[in-house]
């Protein structure tokens, strides 16, 4: 069954057109990566989906059609988001940051996000941007995993970070997707092959592959094509 | 020495009528991204409530509460039926608000006329003597009630969770209503918090003067801006430092160099740290 189902969503930025009928559907459970090339629309996929960004088209969750609403109240339905950058606020402590993603009408699961980073327990008091990129990213998922959510956007969680803390990430990431659904963009294609069962390739803002991240990427040329990267056998 | 106490002291009175203004202006920017002149109609509207209510009830405390609730409550209506429509469109936003503190203004010298005398305690206008310097009482009031609402203020953004909206809506707004927080909310409590503080400064300015006129507003938000400016957009802190900063200097240098070298001085030092941090003395870095 379909957790997520987006039908001809468009999204235009100023002069530019991003994002052209992009239509796909994300199976309940596990993680399914977004993928594409550099600028071919996977950020703004997510932003439309969340409405931080003006779109058109048909976004349901759960079978109920979320198009309509304001960011917070499809939030406040079930769906976390990890943004490209963190964006964690950088003047508040870790544990504001957290105070103040808690969702009114949700459990606040501090057990699971303490964890999953006991890192976090030990900074609560620290601010949020003096933290390092790795810990930034840390705080980033907490926030997203501190609600009962439905289904988690997460975008770009490697960017940036040291080899050994994308496995750390990696292991991290594993554990949640047992947890809830989790949409994931990602350029990092061996942490994809780790964690993703289903995978959407978008090219110049259109979906033009949909199937197993196994079929994907165990397709030498078709990833190199669809992706402009080889994969790492 | 009784003049630089003089001087000093009713500086710290300048810079709390400052203070007071700047800080409703600062978090209403940092967090709505308005340019709020209307907030000078808040200012009048509170000097010329309190009048009103001094007047009947013989309370200018029960005047001054009554100015900051009424401020408060249209600042909230203004904010929701007319603001709130305009998200976003900064051209649009910036008319309106010169509209309304423009047609405030002409609307109140048509009601109530112009300088009406403020009723107020007598031993406010008294004088207590400090190291030989005759002060008036109402100076001390304005800076008790400045420090009051720092203190205030501050506690607000510290402890509370409206507190905690507004300090991360100013650093980033979408990404607290990707939290899941009607980020709107926070917009009507501050807009209407930053019209209640006008409120309070427009009666403290009209019992410093004696009477409160139509335009007391205007000549205040001018200041005001440039303290929002030189202590940085949308940092409550940096308006208070800066309020100290520009009211005592203005004060001192008018009496010390010349009258109206102050407002020069004023102008030079805001052109200084716009040269040297754009971003304002505590505002975040704008690159």
């Amino acid at each position: 069954m379909s957790l997520l189902e987006v039908e001809r969503l468009n999204v235009v930025l100023g002069e530019s057109h991003v994002l052209h009928d992009v239509s796909f559907s994300v199976a309940e459970g596990g993680v399914t990566a977004l993928l594409g090339r550099n600028g071919v629309g996977k950020t703004t996929t997510m932003r439309g989906l969340l409405g931080l960004v003006q779109r058109t088209g048909s976004v349901r969750v759960a079978g109920r059609e979320v198009a309509t609403l304001l960011t917070h109240e499809i939030v406040a339905g079930g769906v976390g988001f990890v943004p490209e950058d963190r964006e964690v606020f950088a003047g508040l402590t870790v544990g504001e940051n957290l105070r103040l993603a808690e969702r009114r009408g949700s459990t606040h699961d501090y057990d699971l996000v303490f964890s999953l980073f006991p890192r976090m327990k030990e900074r609560l008091k620290q601010r949020a941007g003096t933290l390092s990129g790795g810990e930034q990213q840390m705080l980033a998922l907490a926030r997203g995993l501190l609600n009962e959510n439905r289904l988690l956007l997460v975008d770009e969680p490697s960017q940036g970070l040291a080899p050994h803390l994308v496995t750390e990430l990696v292991e991290v990431l594993e554990r949640v997707a047992e947890l809830v659904t989790v949409l994931l963009v990602e350029q990092n294609l061996s942490m994809v092959r780790r964690l993703a069962r289903d995978a959407i390739v978008l090219d110049q803002g259109r979906v033009v592959w949909t199937g197993t991240a196994t079929d994907l990427l165990s397709d030498a040329q078709g990833t190199r094509d669809l992706l402009g990267v080889g994969v790492a056998p | 020495m009784s003049t630089f106490v003089l001087m000093t002291i009713t500086g710290l009175g300048l810079a709390a009528l400052y203070f007071l203004v700047a800080s409703g202006l600062s978090m209403i920017f940092g967090l709505m991204h308005v340019l709020n002149f209307a907030h000078a109609a808040f200012l009048t509207l509170g000097g010329y409530t309190a009048w009103l209510i001094a007047d009947s009830t013989g309370s200018f405390l029960a005047g001054v509460l009554g100015g900051m609730a009424v401020a408060a409550a249209l600042g909230a209506v203004t904010e929701k039926a007319l603001l709130r429509r305009m998200h976003g469109d900064h051209v649009p936003q910036v008319l309106l608000t010169v509209g309304l503190l423009l047609a405030f203004t002409a609307l109140v010298r048509a009601l109530f006329g112009s300088d009406p005398p403020m009723p107020t305690p007598s031993w406010m206008n008294d004088v207590t003597a400090i190291a030989g310097a005759p002060i008036p009482n109402n100076r001390f009031v304005l800076i008790v009630v400045a420090v009051a609402v720092y203190v205030a203020m501050s506690l607000f953004l510290a402890k509370t969770r409206y507190g905690l909206i507004v300090r991360a809506g100013v650093e980033n707004r979408p990404m607290v209503t990707a939290l899941g927080i009607d980020v709107r909310k926070a917009f009507m409590l501050v807009f209407a918090m930053g019209a209640a503080l006008a409120a309070l400064a427009g009666s403290l300015v009209a019992a410093v003067n004696g009477a409160v006129a139509p335009e007391q507003g205007v000549t205040l938000l001018i200041f005001a801006f440039i303290v929002v400016i030189i202590g940085g957009l949308g940092s409550f802190h940096g308006s208070a430092l800066a309020a100290l900063i520009v009211g005592l200097l203005q004060q001192y240098a008018n009496f010390y160099a010349l009258v109206g070298v102050g407002d020069l001085i004023i102008v030079l030092l805001l052109a200084g740290v716009l040269l040297t941090r754009p971003q304002g003395l505590l505002g975040r870095s704008l690159a």
